[in-house]
């Protein structure tokens, strides 16, 4: 939610937002690619934890780093965030150096005790991630189960007296007819609503045809926006609907690489938390730390300059939409300067039925169970045995050098 | 609050609200504001005369309607919060 004071004429702040800023004004920070879920329409394709992902230390380099840039607040997500066995160590340490944290879970750590920690705290803010307002809805796309866990989250919280959480909903084409009922469920615990567009990455990849809401239900959606005004918060995600007419609450900008940006577990650094994509890279938190790459890399600088909308700049709607989602374009296999795949004006359509669809870019990496994290597996024979904490040498681990290393540590 | 070529961002942590100063001038009556005992002085120090101030209580206002401005002498415990 945002509050605009403004005091004589001054340049439109969207315009200013789109030469970027010094420092983001928040930013997605996914700390392992682990899950207990398999989401299908998981942005990250998350699953397996990967073994290249942040230690801790190097995540409190990263919240020192935030603390200097001033970032008021880190989005933290996955993931299921929660099983990081750090998880709460880190989150008090960003607390406790100014970095507010407002985290993604799917509940499943969020019992009573935990509630009651949250509820104490006024830096941390949570956000319960549910995709149907009935059982049937949700767990057919977050897994059998998962509507109860998430509620039971919830009365967690509310008994806890955490007030004003929020629960988090990809809009899909099976759920926009119940956001009367999402309403319901918030306002039942004392909660605000965010719903968040269905985007083609990760592994929505796969299901975004069968699921991004028809042309019907996205003026269905607008409407039902418009109506509930600035109480639903939408992470300016649904600015592509402008076209219907007035603008929703918000910035109504694609804040990538300007305003906001992701951390990935490993330290990659992209452009927003849709775009896990060597082409949106713009550097790793690992290397010259987070400012240098948020400043000067190439990718970021670049998505600060003038864009181009192509022939969207003729539209009657480009002031509000700016050519809508970039991840929605690249991930569908549409150019970034054409239109949105789902232009409320019927042009994005028109371009995706132009499309090769097995042409689409896939996303770079896959953490889903089931499938490789590290590209080709190579063969290895291991010539010493590993040391166990229960070997009796004392020297067990020390002396090295007496036996043959172990090639390519797996 | 934090700096910025425009002006300035702020964020309340307990509203977790965020708001923006949408010029130079108005950041720096924010800033001058603990060390004058009213607002009109405070934009009287900042070179914004009568006819000029009204944008700026008007902004001013805002930012204490959403609890980022608060009262430092406790006249109003609401606003001391």
């Amino acid at each position: 939610m945002t509050t605009m004071s403004s005091a004589g004429p001054v340049p439109r702040l969207v315009e200013q937002f789109e030469l970027g800023l010094d420092a983001p004004i928040c930013l997605t920070w996914e700390l392992t690619y682990a899950c207990n879920l398999s989401c299908v329409h998981c942005l990250s394709s998350s699953g397996k934890r990967d073994p290249r992902e942040l230690t801790t230390r190097q995540c409190k380099d990263v919240i020192d780093e935030l603390e200097r840039m001033q970032v008021f607040y880190v989005n933290i997500g996955g993931g299921e965030p929660t099983v990081r066995s750090d998880f709460w160590e880190l989150v008090d340490y960003a607390t406790e150096h100014h970095v507010g944290v407002k985290f993604s879970t799917n509940g499943v750590r969020i019992d009573e005790a935990v509630a009651a920690k949250l509820a104490a705290s006024d830096y941390v803010d949570v956000q319960i991630s549910l995709d149907g307002a009935t059982a049937e809805v949700n767990d057919a796309v977050r897994g059998e189960g998962t509507f109860a866990t998430a509620m039971t989250a919830m009365e967690n919280l509310q008994a806890a007296g955490f007030e004003g959480f929020k629960i988090s909903v990809v809009c899909t084409r099976h759920n926009i007819d119940q956001l009367d009922a999402f309403q319901a469920i918030a306002d039942r615990f004392g909660a605000q609503l965010r719903l968040t567009r269905l985007r083609p990455s990760g592994r929505g990849a796969d299901v975004w045809d069968e699921l991004h809401p028809t042309a019907d239900q996205q003026r269905q959606l607008y409407t039902w926006l418009v109506a509930h005004g600035e109480q639903v918060l939408t992470g300016d995600s649904f600015f592509h609907l402008a076209g219907f007419g007035d603008p929703l609450p918000g910035l109504n900008l694609c804040g990538a690489g300007r305003v906001v940006c992701l951390i990935d577990p490993v330290g990659d650094v992209y452009a927003c938390p849709f775009t896990i994509h060597d082409e949106f890279l713009a550097g790793n938190v690992r290397d010259a730390g987070f400012a240098t790459v948020w400043r000067t890399s190439d990718l970021f600088l670049g998505l600060r300059e003038p864009q181009s909308g192509g022939a969207c700049e003729s539209c009657s709607a480009w002031d509000t939409c700016r050519g809508g989602c970039m991840a929605a374009k690249f991930f569908t296999g549409m150019p970034l300067d054409g239109p949105d795949p789902e232009c409320v004006k019927g042009h994005g359509e028109t371009a995706l039925a132009t499309v090769d669809p097995t042409a689409a870019p896939r996303p770079s990496g896959d953490h889903s169970k089931g499938v490789r994290t590290t590209g080709t597996r190579i063969p290895v024979t291991i010539r010493a045995r590993p040391d166990r904490s229960c070997d009796e040498s004392p020297l067990a681990g020390l002396d090295r050098s007496a036996t043959p290393t172990p090639v390519g540590a797996l | 609050m934090r700096p910025e070529p425009f002006g300035a961002l702020l964020y309340h942590f307990g509203t977790r609200k965020l708001s923006f100063l949408k010029n130079t001038k108005i950041v720096e009556v924010v800033n001058s504001l603990d060390a004058h005992p009213d607002v009109r002085s405070a934009c009287r120090a900042a070179g914004i005369d009568d006819a000029g101030e009204a944008p700026y209580l008007h902004a001013l206002s805002v930012l204490v309607q959403s609890n980022m401005l608060v009262r430092q002498d406790g006249e109003d415990a609401k606003e001391e919060a």
